[in-house]
C-alpha cells in the first residue's frame, strides 16, 4: 500500500508557480529522496504534505484517505530545513511540550523523550536551555523532537546540513533505523551523495515540476551513457578501433564508451587480440550528481520571477 | 482544543515563573504604596512643627496675632530694626523666617516680603497671605467705620454638598476622588493594553525568527498558535491584577494599624476643618467607599480584555511580518498605536465632560472604548450606551481576530522583505 499520493498538486504564489502539477506515490516503508535544486518548490511542496499550506488544487491521500492536516498531524513527523526551537525554554519541558502538541499523552510523550534521550545520550540535558546548545546539539534535539510520537512518515528537509560526519553518521543510522521499523522517510536535499547512500526511491523537480521519479539503481540505468572502464596499460595505437570512443586516456586505466550496437565481450576480446595486459573491466553508472546536472542544465540557474495568471 | 490549552500553559506559565514578573508585580505597587505612605506620614507629621516667624511691621499693619494660625505659626513682633539689617540676624535669634511689612497705602496693599531660610512652602506662603489679607481687610472695614468683629457675624461661609441622583439612592459624590479613581482606570488599561500588546508582538516575532513557527505550525494551526498566544498573556495580565487587588486589600487592612489615627479622623471627618494636608487621605478613603466598587471594577476587567484581545491580535499580525528588524516592527506599530493615544486623549476631556458627545463617541467607538470609557465609569453612565459600547467592543474584537488571523497565518512563515500594507490587506482577505 502506498502511504502516500500526490495527484495533481499544484500551488501558486503571487509571483511564481512553485508546485506545478506534481503526482508521484511513496510506498510504505523505506527511505524517499526528494531532490532538486534551490527554488525547485520542494519546501513548498513538503509543506502542503505536512499541512502547513493547502494545495491551490490537486489531492494528498494519506494512508488511503483523504489528508487531513489537523487529526493526521500525528502521523506526521517534520523537520524543516531553518531548525526552530524556543531558545530560553528547558530542553525536557521543550521536547514534553511538542510531543503533547502532537496529540501525545503526558505518560507517553515522557517515555518516549526518555527512550530518545537514553538513545542519543542526552540524558544530562534535561534542564539545560536551548541557548546553551551548540548548532550540532541543538540540531540533534530538533531530530529527536520529530521523532517523539513515532510518526508513520517522516519528513527531514537537509537533515545533515550543519552536522560534522560523526554526529551525521548518528542520525543516518537513527534513521535507518526508523525505516527499518516500518516508518517511512521523506528526505529531502541537494547533495547527492546521500541520496545515492540512503535513499531507496527518488523524485526529481525542479521549476516546480517532476522531471524524474524512480528507485535508484533503476534511474540510474535510464540514464547509463555505456562506459566502461579498464583497468590496463594501453598504448595509443592500440586504440584505431570502431567499437568504442575513448572518453578518458589515464596511464594506468581507460573509460570507453562503447557504440550502440557493441557488446562488453567484443570490447574484451580486441583488447585480448592486441596482447593488452587486462586487470579489471566494469561498468562505469553515471552518479546522481551526474543526472542531476545534466537534467538541470540548461535550465536557468535561479528561478526567475513571472506573472503567473 | 486541548492543543490551545498547551500552547496557552506554555505562553502563561513560561511568563509567570520570571523573576522579573514577581518583581514588577509585586514591586511596582509596593513603590506606588510606599509613596502614598510617605505622603501621607508626612502630612500627619508636618502639623506638629511650629514655625517661629519674625514680623518688622513699618506699614502698622498688626495689632495683635491672637490669630487661629497660633497653632501652625509663631509670631512676633521686632522692633527697631530694618529689613536689610534683620536679614542678617534673624537666622541667629531662632527664627524660621520674617514678614516685612513696608509702609503701603491702604488701597494698594503691595510690596509684602517673606524672608525664610530655605524656600517656604506653599502652606506657609498661603497661610502668611491669609493673615495679611485679614489684617488689611480689618484696617479696611475700620476706615468704612465697621467693627471687624461684627463683620465677622455677618460674612458668610457656605459648604456645598453635590448630591448625584442615581437609581440607587442619592449618594454624595466626592468629585476630586471620582476624578482620580476615573483617570487611574483609565491609564491603567491604557499602560496595560500596550504593554501586554507589545508582549505579544515580541513573542510571535520571537517565535518567527527563531523559526519554531513552522514547527508548530506542522503540529497545530496558526489560528490556534495565535489565540493561544493571546490568551496565555491575558492570563497573566489578569494575574497581575489579581495580585494588585489582594495587595490593595491587605493594605486596607493594615493602614489602621500603621497610622492609628486615620480612621478616628475618618469617622470625624464631617466636622474637621478642610485644612490641607491630612484630610486629604481621609477624604479618600471616604470618596472611594462612595463609589461603586463592583461596577468599577466588572467594567474594568470586562474592558482590559476587550480592548487588550482587540489590539492583541493586531499586534500579533505585526509581530507575524516582521523579523529581526525592530525598526520595521515600530513603523507598523505606530497606526495601531494612534487609535489607542487618541482613546488617551479623548479620556482626559471625558473625564472632565463626562456626558459630551466627544466621551459618548470615544465610549462607544470600539477603538477607543476600553481607555474612554473607564475615564467615565465613576459617573453615572446610561445603561444602553455601556450596553451598546459592549457589544461593539466585542463585534470589533471577533472581527480584528479574524482579519489578523489571515495576516498572521501567512507572515509568521514569510521571510525576507516586509511586506507592504497592500500585501496585507490582499492576504487578510484571500479566500483561505
Amino acid at each position: 500500500m502506498n502511504i502516500l499520493e500526490l495527484a495533481n498538486l499544484k500551488k501558486y504564489f503571487a509571483t511564481q508557480k512553485a508546485v506545478d502539477d506534481i503526482s508521484f506515490q511513496i510506498g510504505e516503508g523505506g527511505i524517499f529522496g526528494l531532490l532538486g535544486p534551490n527554488g525547485a518548490g520542494k519546501t513548498t511542496l513538503l509543506r502542503m504534505i505536512t499541512g502547513i499550506f493547502y494545495p491551490d488544487s490537486g489531492e494528498i491521500t494519506l494512508r488511503g484517505r483523504k489528508f487531513d492536516p489537523l487529526n493526521d498531524s500525528i502521523h506526521i513527523g517534520y523537520m524543516p530545513e531553518e531548525r526552530g526551537l524556543y531558545k530560553k525554554m528547558k530542553i525536557g519541558e521543550q521536547a514534553l511540550y511538542l510531543a503533547r502538541l502532537k496529540g501525545l499523552s503526558k505518560q507517553d510523550a515522557m517515555a518516549s523523550i526518555k527512550k530518545w534521550f537514553e538513545k542519543l545520550e542526552m540524558e544530562t540535558w534535561w534542564n539545560k536551555k536551548v541557548e546553551d546548545l551548540s548548532k550540532g546539539m541543538s540540531q540533534k534535539l530538533q531530530f529527536v523532537t520529530t521523532v517523539l510520537h513515532e510518526p508513520k512518515l517522516i519528513i527531514l528537509d537537509e537533515p545533515f546540513s550543519g552536522l560534522d560526519p560523526v554526529n551525521a553518521n548518528l542520525i543516518k543510522d537513527e534513521i535507518f533505523g526508523l525505516a527499518k521499523n516500518g516508518s517511512t522517510v521523506i528526505f529531502s536535499t541537494h547533495r547527492m551523495e546521500q541520496v545515492e547512500e540512503i535513499c531507496d526511491h527518488i523524485v526529481l523537480v525542479n521549476k516546480g515540476k517532476k522531471i524524474l521519479d524512480g528507485t535508484v539503481q533503476q534511474v540510474k540505468q535510464d540514464f547509463k551513457e555505456n562506459i566502461y572502464r579498464l583497468g590496463a596499460k594501453v598504448l595509443p595505437e592500440q586504440l584505431m578501433t570502431h567499437i568504442f570512443e575513448v572518453v578518458k586516456h589515464h596511464p594506468d586505466h581507460l573509460l570507453l564508451r562503447l557504440k550502440d550496437d557493441t557488446q562488453p565481450n567484443e570490447l574484451l576480446k580486441y583488447f585480448i587480440s592486441q596482447g593488452v595486459n587486462i586487470q579489471s573491466f566494469n561498468e562505469v553508472l553515471p552518479s546522481l550528481n551526474d543526472i542531476f546536472i545534466k537534467l538541470v542544465e540548461g535550465t536557468a540557474a535561479t528561478r526567475q520571477f513571472q506573472q503567473v495568471q | 482544543m486541548n492543543k490551545i490549552g498547551l500552547i496557552i500553559g506554555r505562553e502563561y506559565f513560561t511568563r509567570v515563573k520570571k523573576k522579573s514578573f514577581l518583581v514588577t508585580t509585586i514591586l511596582v505597587p509596593l513603590v506606588i504604596i510606599g509613596f502614598y505612605a510617605a505622603i501621607i506620614a508626612i502630612s500627619i507629621k508636618g502639623s506638629d512643627e511650629k514655625q517661629k516667624i519674625a514680623v518688622i511691621d513699618e506699614g502698622n499693619l498688626f495689632t495683635n496675632f491672637n490669630d487661629s494660625l497660633q497653632n501652625k505659626f509663631s509670631f512676633r513682633l521686632i522692633k527697631n530694626e530694618t529689613e536689610q539689617s534683620f536679614t542678617k540676624k534673624y537666622k541667629d535669634q531662632g527664627f524660621d523666617g520674617f514678614l516685612y511689612v513696608p509702609p503701603f497705602e491702604i488701597d494698594k496693599p503691595v510690596g509684602f516680603v517673606l524672608h525664610s531660610k530655605s524656600s517656604a512652602s506653599l502652606a506657609t506662603t498661603s497661610a502668611v497671605e491669609k493673615i495679611i489679607n485679614k489684617a488689611v481687610r480689618d484696617k479696611r472695614l475700620q476706615a468704612q467705620g465697621l467693627d471687624p468683629k461684627a463683620y465677622e457675624k455677618i460674612a458668610a461661609d457656605v459648604d456645598l454638598v453635590n448630591t448625584v441622583d442615581s437609581k440607587d439612592g442619592s449618594k454624595k459624590s466626592v468629585a476630586a476622588v471620582a476624578y482620580i479613581v476615573s483617570f487611574a482606570c483609565g491609564i491603567l488599561i491604557y499602560m496595560m493594553m500596550i504593554v501586554y500588546g507589545t508582549q505579544v508582538m515580541r513573542g510571535v516575532t520571537e517565535e518567527k525568527t527563531n523559526r519554531i513557527a513552522e514547527v508548530m505550525v506542522s503540529s497545530v494551526k496558526p489560528f490556534q498558535l495565535m489565540v493561544g498566544k493571546i490568551i496565555g498573556i491575558g492570563a497573566v495580565g489578569l494575574t497581575q491584577f489579581a495580585i494588585w487587588i489582594i495587595l490593595m486589600f491587605m493594605l486596607q487592612m493594615a493602614i489602621p494599624l500603621i497610622f492609628p489615627g486615620i480612621m478616628e479622623q475618618v469617622s470625624q471627618a464631617g466636622v474637621a476643618s478642610q485644612q490641607a494636608g491630612n484630610s486629604m487621605a481621609v477624604t479618600a478613603i471616604q470618596g472611594i467607599s462612595s463609589l461603586p466598587l463592583a461596577k468599577i471594577a466588572f467594567s474594568f476587567i470586562f474592558y482590559f480584555l476587550g480592548g487588550y484581545l482587540t489590539y492583541a491580535s493586531m499586534f500579533a499580525a505585526i509581530g507575524s511580518v516582521v523579523s529581526e528588524d525592530q525598526q520595521e516592527a515600530q513603523q507598523l506599530v505606530f497606526p495601531v498605536l494612534m487609535p489607542i493615544i487618541l482613546g488617551f486623549v479623548i479620556m482626559t476631556k471625558a473625564i472632565n465632560d463626562p456626558n459630551s458627545s466627544l466621551a459618548v463617541f470615544g465610549s462607544l467607538f470600539p477603538l477607543t472604548s476600553p481607555i474612554v470609557m473607564m475615564g467615565r465609569i465613576t459617573y453615572d453612565i446610561p445603561g444602553w450606551q455601556l450596553a451598546l459600547s459592549m457589544l461593539l467592543l466585542i463585534g470589533c474584537f471577533l472581527f480584528f481576530t479574524w482579519l489578523a488571523a489571515k495576516i498572521y497565518r501567512t507572515g509568521i512563515l514569510m521571510y525576507g522583505k516586509k511586506p507592504s500594507w497592500k500585501e496585507m490587506l490582499k492576504w487578510a482577505f484571500a479566500r483561505s
